[in-house]
């Protein structure tokens, strides 16, 4: 099948490493001794826990419910109980915990009520619906759920669907062995897709060093009577990152600035297609995934995997090396050190690859930059690496940004060639946490000032209307007075002067009334104030640590200064250079 | 190692490896400068060597640098040997150790070191030099002269007297000196026909020394270690403004070829304006710069009064690097088309 191809840009060819773990055929896995479920599995919303410790739970059943719209549903991988619904560590590079269920297998495996349905007699909202449902999620990475993925654009015609089965991280192997063992479903998984984008044409890229996959999805397409186009597309990585593989087979490019469908494309990954069709057509949700288990390992091989399978315990099946030091999840490009040996599988996890310092050799220390643009030549978005990488240096963000810091992907082909060994990446990922935190720090401070203001404003609104409404009242009491003053000045027998003593009769019936009103106003007065001041301190109370630790230290430096200013305004001046 | 970020795998390559892949692209021009010219040469890259390094070891402990991994770099090495190459073969030893130190100590360490350097040190040394010291920076050693090693290392070492067959002019001046001299009446033809000073090309000898270095820079390229870029426009803006007034006037300019084969045209554009840290890094910026230093280079040797215009041309345009770099950035991915 010949088709024009199109290239991007840069790029790199690390060794792939890849024919380690292609020997064998897919192997399932032993039931953990427990499996460690996080919740917040997909972007978006972080699902909310429906099970509690103690509940029996059976294989596939839901145990987090999503959260708006984008968000995915988690179920349980197996029969059970739920010991705990605790925090555990996370197989991220930061280490921090979050929310996961915790649960003890019982060895029965027993499958909730499945209900396999024909999608084609589904509204595609349902197919969406229930895609959520069985949180099916871009299993490439990105794990951004699928159905959010499902809607064509309004204005913009669908002309392509892109379907990844590139896999360009060297080491992983786990959807060349999908497409080559179930081809059939992943091409139905495709069909789904095509059906509720009703692109123009589908193209399914391979890279060109996974020939059997290519002629196992070729047969599967040519038995279903599918028009898909499987392309083998040239070894080159990142060319499997989706704007580079989207570049490759339709020649256009996505920038960060804007999402493929407003240019009539989208892509999936192999595995989610995969997924997919299991959850629709088996009513089976995703509690599993293929994961390549490779590096320093006696056994390299793929093995299906329940989510939440802790990592040591899977690493032990590809029998590791004893000077295995730690793991790599996913790739050596993009992957991260684990940071505890015990972190479960989760959707995102496609490769485990044990660490060793022979394999993957200590850096040797980083030389200045040189600014000879090697990395400018590998970027496959075309970006100035060492340029951002001088102003993340200098913490000088905004130049960053203009030189579109943004539209990285991380994908590491500058510190892969850089011959000063700068961990660019990591630069620039620094830039844009930073980038982010001031932007919500920018945020929150906006809110707390609008707060702040539309408070003021109704106190100011709630004064005036308590004022008119004590002004009614008083003048409605006055009338009385009036009334009652006029009703006495008729009857002889009942004389003002004990209640005027200094003064004449017509002024004395003034004064306790003028009086009264003065009274009224004055606490009316002394009520707003209070209130005022009840709201002034407001802005001051959504601080963050962070804001809060500031406002500390000028106070301290306030204090200092006072005492002694001529001694403290050096060290200020000194720490602003 | 546990905190180590991604990617896990690198390139073989590093700052050493690349330094040292200049030096060895330089090594045809140097032998061809040895055998052709004089075996001096060698004695000054030694001397320009050892002074970069002593340099170089002494501003890392004084800045608390690490010394093997820097001295290691090779970027002094480099530094030293264009100054040797650029400056005249028989220069008393003082004034090369002069230069190089003054590259290494202000033109590089005390603007922070490698990669951070605005100017290219080696043309530092020289624009110092020949400010300084004119008379001896123009004093060029005729091709053909029959002279030891052992004379003309005494010579640099100031233990024989600078004869005055040692200290000639190059063929450039030589050319510029003699039109101004014979003014209107003489023909460039009639001087080039002067066997003594001029070869086929250009300077007798020297034609052979600028083609090894070509032969060195396309090995650069060819290793990507630098681009096509900045050689391409520079020879080419030289080459047009050198053949526009040569086909305007042959009687006053000299061609193109000579121009290119003459002074340090070759080694400019392949081993000094490429020089990436101070020089520019996008691609049309690139093209701007060696344009830019091309043409100047022209201007100063033909018009100018110093003998050759190279180090000056680079100088004033590593000044405008970080600005056309700044105005010549190139659209990224999938911000190509103007909307």
């Amino acid at each position: 099948m010949l088709m024009n191809l199109f290239k991007f840009k840069g790029g790199v060819k690390p060794p792939t490493n890849k024919t380690q773990s292609t020997g064998l055929p897919i192997a399932s896995t032993p039931l953990p001794s427990r499996l460690v479920v996080p919740l917040h599995q997909s972007i978006g919303g972080m699902p909310n826990p429906v099970v509690k410790a103690g509940d029996k739970v059976l294989k596939g059943q839901l145990i987090g419910e999503a959260d708006g719209w984008i968000s995915a549903a988690v179920h349980a991988p197996t029969s059970g109980t739920v010991v705990e619904v605790a925090m555990h560590v996370q197989p991220h590079p930061s280490g921090l915990d979050a929310l996961c269920v915790v649960i003890e297998p019982d060895g029965k495996d027993e499958w909730i009520a499945r209900e396999p349905v024909d999608y084609k007699s589904l509204k595609p909202e349902e197919v969406r619906e229930r895609l959520q449902q069985a949180g099916v999620v871009g299993l490439g990475g990105a794990v951004f759920p699928t159905h959010g993925k499902l809607r064509p654009a309004k204005t913009v015609p669908m002309e392509e669907l892109v379907i990844n089965g590139a896999e360009c991280e060297p080491f992983i192997t786990c959807d060349d062995l999908l497409m080559r063992e179930r081809a059939e479903e992943v091409v139905r998984g495709i069909g789904i897709f095509r059906d509720l984008l009703q692109p123009q044409k589908v193209l399914i890229g391979i890279e060109d060093n996974k020939p059997e996959a290519a002629a196992a999805m070729r047969a599967a397409v040519d038995a279903l009577n599918e028009p898909f186009l499987v392309v083998q597309v040239p070894t080159l990585y990142p060319a499997g990152g989706a704007k580079q593989l989207i570049r490759v087979l339709t020649g256009k490019e996505v920038p960060a600035s804007k999402r493929s469908t407003d240019l009539g494309v989208q892509c999936f990954n192999v595995a989610t297609a995969y997924t997919a069709w299991r959850a629709i057509a088996h009513g089976e949700p995703v509690i599993s995934r293929l994961v390549t288990v490779t590096g320093n390992v006696h056994a390299p091989r793929n093995y299906e995997v329940l989510i939440g399978t802790p990592m040591d315990e899977l690493l032990k099946l590809a029998i590791p090396h004893p000077d295995t030091d730690g793991i790599i999840m996913g790739g050596p490009m993009m992957g991260f050190l684990v940071p505890d040996m015990h972190v479960p599988v989760i959707k995102a996890t496609n490769c485990l690859i044990a660490h060793d310092d022979r394999l993957f050799p200590p850096k040797p220390p980083e030389m200045p930059c040189i600014r000879c643009g090697a990395c400018a030549e590998a970027c496959p978005h075309e970006l100035q690496p060492f340029e951002m990488y001088w102003f993340s240096r200098a913490k000088n963000f905004g130049k960053t940004q203009e030189y579109n810091i943004f539209d990285c992907i991380e994908c590491g082909c500058c510190a892969f060639v850089c011959p000063s060994r700068i961990p660019l990446v990591q630069y620039f990922r620094f830039a844009k946490s930073e980038i982010w935190a001031r932007e919500r720090e920018k945020n929150a401070a906006e809110g707390a000032k609008a707060r702040f203001e539309f408070k003021q404003l109704r106190d100011e609104r709630e004064k005036a209307e308590k004022a008119e409404k004590l002004a009614k009242a008083a003048a409605a009491q006055a009338a009385k007075k009036a009334a009652e003053a006029a009703e006495a000045a008729a009857a002889p027998a009942a004389p003002a002067a004990p209640v005027a003593p200094g003064g004449d009769g017509l002024p004395g019936a003034v004064d306790p009334e003028k009086a009264a009103k003065m009274a009224t106003i004055q606490a009316a007065m002394e009520r707003a104030k209070a209130q005022r001041e009840a709201a002034q301190p407001k802005n001051t109370e959504t601080l963050t640590a962070e804001q809060q630790r500031a406002v500390d230290e000028i106070e301290a430096r306030r204090v200092v200064f006072e005492a002694n200013p001529e001694q403290a305004a050096t060290p200020a001046s000194e720490k602003t250079e | 190692m546990m905190f180590a970020p991604a990617p896990y795998v690198l390139k073989d390559v590093s700052v050493s490896q690349v330094m040292t892949q200049v030096c060895l692209a330089l090594v045809p021009g140097i032998a061809a400068y040895a055998w052709l010219v004089g075996p001096a040469i060698l004695v000054q890259l030694a001397i320009a060597s050892a002074a970069a390094l002593g340099a170089e070891s002494l501003m890392l402990k004084i800045r608390g640098k690490p010394q093997a991994m820097f001295l290691s770099d090779g970027s002094a090495i480099v530094t030293a040997w264009l100054i040797a190459l650029a400056f005249p073969p028989l220069a008393p030893w003082w004034l090369v150790v002069l230069g190089t130190v003054f590259a290494i100590v202000v033109a590089k360490h005390l603007y922070g070191g490698l990669g951070q350097n605005p100017f290219n040190p080696a043309m530092v040394a020289f624009a110092v030099c020949i400010v300084s010291f004119p008379a001896l920076m123009s004093q060029w050693p005729s091709v053909g002269l029959q002279v030891s090693l052992n004379e003309q290392i005494k010579v640099i070492l100031g233990l024989a007297p600078r004869l005055d067959a040692l200290s000639g002019a190059t063929p450039l001046d030589a050319l510029k000196t003699a039109l101004k001299l014979g003014e209107a009446n003489i023909d460039v033809s009639q001087l080039l026909a002067n066997q003594d000073i001029f070869g086929n090309f250009a300077g007798r000898g020297w034609e052979w020394v600028a083609g090894s270095y070509l032969l060195g820079g396309l090995w650069l390229w060819q290793r990507k270690i630098i681009t096509w870029h900045i050689p391409v426009a520079f020879i080419g803006a030289l080459s047009l403004i050198s053949g526009a007034l040569w086909l305007y006037s042959p009687a006053q300019f000299a061609s193109p070829l000579f121009h290119m084969l003459s002074g340090g045209a070759m080694l400019g554009a392949f081993f000094i304006a490429t020089d990436p840290v101070s020089g520019c890094t996008t691609p049309r910026g690139k093209l701007i710069f060696g344009a830019g230093a091309g043409l100047l280079a022209y201007i100063i040797r033909v018009f100018g009064g110093y003998p050759d215009g190279v180090a000056f041309a680079v100088l004033l345009m590593n000044l405008c690097a970080p600005l056309i770099d700044l105005l010549s950035q190139p659209p990224i991915f999938g911000m190509k088309e103007k909307t």
